[in-house]
């Protein structure tokens, strides 16, 4: 009798232990998951203010740069293709063109020394930076995340509760070419 | 990332636990030490007292503690920020930092942007504060947004938010409230026996059971602070390493960082040791103190060259795992840093990114070259000597003339040697020994003499040929020539603000 009680105590315990491993363990993967939601959705954030300071820009530019009315049609087209994309594939895509569009306006505004002068232009440029250096950090944030969530999900002992549970690989936002990924290298100086 | 920090956590817990145990056996020693005292001096000491003793010592010692850290706790960002003169950023006054602030959280996944407090001060540095990463505050010395541009700028503020994001502002605020306890502690003591203790002795009833005690509690109180300090002091080291680690890993450009680190490092002019407090000297990015440390043991910082090293040392590649690599090429196999070690394993090795579309203004980057050029003159012992017209002689260490015209102006410079100023005291002395006829031999041993002519820089020439060059704040009234080992005496000059002071050559 005793044998059994005993016996059904340690059943009991290691129980016990594994029901509250699983559940760390499950917690665990919901908070990295909910990390690579986050970090996607600070992308979208991004490129949304990108979007934001494009019209300014291009209204301070064509008060000095009146010959670059095509350079400035093509970003303003670009923006509105970017703005009104749907889906990862055609989004990043969209955001492409939109960067090279930036790209060819930041060459051009180079010979007007009078624009490059100007305050409100300097701000908006130190924006534009700033914007396109925080699409990259999100987009290596969140890449950090899928790698480690996936790492996680894929190793033991995690694996076993996220197959149970069905946690499945996140994706990696991969860049066609280098010209999105590493944010348009737009000459300041 | 979160397994360093896990790392991090482990080891950072051992350590306090490690120091806590110390200022609590350090408190139970005293108490024992004083309840015996108390208790009269029997020759037998019940271990009743004993008891009674420890047990107040140790609740007194974690009253100590509790009430020290819930300062901190309370009052220590604000103390901090208040204690560096910082006043907190609006969004109006400098888009950069703020930007690069932002970029940095994003970067580092932080839960919300710390507060950004701008510090007037010309050299620069930063640090942060802030024990949970929702409520942190990052501090920039005006000096510090001078000086950098925006790559060597985000290298900092990642090195900063690096701190943030592995806790290290909370484990360092408990670790120095351990050190400030356990230091309280120890100069209490060592006063009362040194004002108390000898009047006691002669009173003549304390003897046996307190001697031993004595002993027992004078050795703690001088070992467990140095000892603190020293687990204190090495964690903070290898704190530094896994935030640079962590810059190099946010940034995706170690060499932004680097480079930042150098141009601090040459900027050490402007560091004031004697304008920072002694509690803060951890958090900055660079130890204001550097210069006061007496080694590598006590230093709160690893090397800065060290540092720069390691991320150079990077070959082009941003990971925790390049980071190691490097650090091992430096450091040796010796060191061994178990968060980084944790992070590495679970980490790739990443590509860095290349240097930002913005390069540093023409101006500034002669500036900066003409700086380190004079460094090197200097060690290669050439006189500098600035024209009016704006261009700097050099003259070669051995240029046997009095005077040297400006290739631009031709402006006639006279070249200072000592050897002149010399002779005109030698004169002098010839003159007294006529008058008085006894101080020959006291002018003799002064054989060598210069004026200062001004405040700043300035250089002469020991009569061997070697240049010899004074700063703004040299504080001695001689120095020893490094080639002929002769001692020159030092005259002030006329200083502006006292014309009273009359020189007099034969005194």
């Amino acid at each position: 009798m005793a044998t059994l009680l005993l016996a059904a105590v340690v059943f009991g315990g290691v129980l016990l232990v594994i029901v509250i491993w699983f559940v760390s363990m499950y917690n665990d993967l919901v908070a990295l998951r909910n990390m690579v939601k986050n970090a996607w959705a600070q992308i979208d954030v991004q490129l949304k203010r990108r979007h934001d300071l494009i019209p300014n820009l291009v209204e301070t530019v064509k008060g000095y740069a009146t010959h670059e009315k095509e350079t400035l049609e093509n970003v303003t087209r670009a923006r509105a293709a970017a703005v009104s994309a749907e889906g990862v594939g055609a989004q990043s895509q969209a955001e492409q063109t939109l960067s090279g569009a930036l790209g060819r306006l930041m060459l051009v505004v180079e010979a007007y020394p009078d624009l490059k002068a100007n305050q409100n232009f300097l701000a908006l440029q130190e924006e534009l930076t700033s914007t396109e250096n925080k699409v990259g950090f999100a987009r290596q944030a969140y890449n950090d995340s899928v790698m480690r969530f996936n790492t996680k999900i894929q190793t033991v002992p995690a694996n076993i509760v996220a197959g149970a549970f069905n946690f499945t690989a996140e994706e990696f936002f991969e860049v066609q070419e280098e010209a999105v990924r590493e944010a348009p290298k737009v000459s300041f100086s | 990332m979160w397994e360093a920090i896990a790392a991090n956590r482990r080891r950072s817990l051992l350590l306090i636990t490690l120091m806590g145990l110390i200022l609590l056996t350090f408190g139970a020693c005293l108490g024992i030490f004083a309840a015996v005292q108390l208790g009269g001096g029997q020759e037998t000491v019940s271990s009743n007292v004993i008891l009674t003793g420890g047990t107040f010592g140790t609740l007194a010692a974690l009253l100590i503690w509790v009430a020290l850290w819930l300062t901190a706790v309370f009052q220590g960002d604000r103390i901090l920020l208040r204690a560096a003169g910082a006043r907190e950023m609006s969004a109006l006054d400098d888009g950069r930092l703020g930007n690069v602030v932002d970029e940095m959280t994003i970067a580092a996944q932080l839960p919300r942007k710390p507060r950004v407090y701008l510090v007037e001060d010309p050299s620069p540095n930063a640090f942060a504060v802030g024990r949970k990463p929702e409520n942190a505050a990052v501090a920039v010395t005006s000096g510090l947004l001078r000086l950098l541009n925006r790559d060597e700028l985000q290298g900092v503020v990642a090195h900063e938010i690096a701190h943030i994001h592995n806790l290290d502002v909370r484990f360092m605020t408990m670790a120095s409230v351990l050190v400030a306890g356990v230091e309280l502690m120890s100069r209490g003591v060592l006063r009362g026996l040194v004002h108390g203790g000898g009047g006691r002795r002669t009173g003549g009833s304390r003897k046996g059971g307190g001697l031993p005690l004595l002993v027992i509690v004078v050795v703690f109180a001088i070992l467990a602070p140095v000892a603190v300090r020293l687990l204190y002091l090495a964690c903070s080291r290898w704190r530094e390493y896994l935030a640079d680690a962590c810059a190099a890993r946010f940034t995706r450009y170690p060499d932004g960082l680097a480079s930042a680190l150098e141009k601090i490092s040459v900027d050490t002019s402007s560091l004031r040791p004697e304008k920072t407090a002694g509690a803060l000297a951890p958090l900055y990015i660079i130890n204001p103190l550097e210069k006061l440390s007496l080694a590598g043991l006590f230093a709160t910082h690893p090397p800065t060259q060290n540092r720069i090293m390691i991320l150079r040392g990077m070959g082009g590649r941003a990971g925790y795992v390049d980071y190691e690599a490097a650090l091992r090429k430096v450091e040796g196999q010796k060191l061994r840093l178990t968060a980084l070690e944790a992070a590495a394993r679970a980490d790739e090795s990443v590509e860095a990114r290349g240097p930002s579309a913005e390069p540093e203004p023409r101006e500034k980057s002669i500036e900066r070259a003409q700086k380190v050029n004079d460094l090197l003159d200097r060690f290669a012992n050439y006189l500098i000597l600035p024209c009016a017209c704006g261009i700097r002689i050099k003259v070669p260490p051995n240029l046997e003339r009095d005077e040297i015209s400006c290739s631009r102006c031709d402006r006639v410079h006279v070249i200072p040697h000592a050897k002149r100023v010399q002779e005109a005291i030698a004169g002098v002395a010839v003159l007294g020994q006529a008058l008085a006829g006894a101080k020959a031999v006291e002018a003799k041993a002064a054989a060598l003499r210069y004026e200062r002519r001004e405040e700043g820089w300035e250089a002469f020439r020991c009569e061997c040929g070697q240049t010899i060059q004074l700063g703004p704040g040299f504080p001695l009234d001689y120095t020893v020539c490094v080639a002929c080992n002769r001692r020159i005496e030092l005259k002030a000059g006329r200083e502006k603000n006292d014309p009273e002071v009359v020189v007099n050559p034969s005194s």
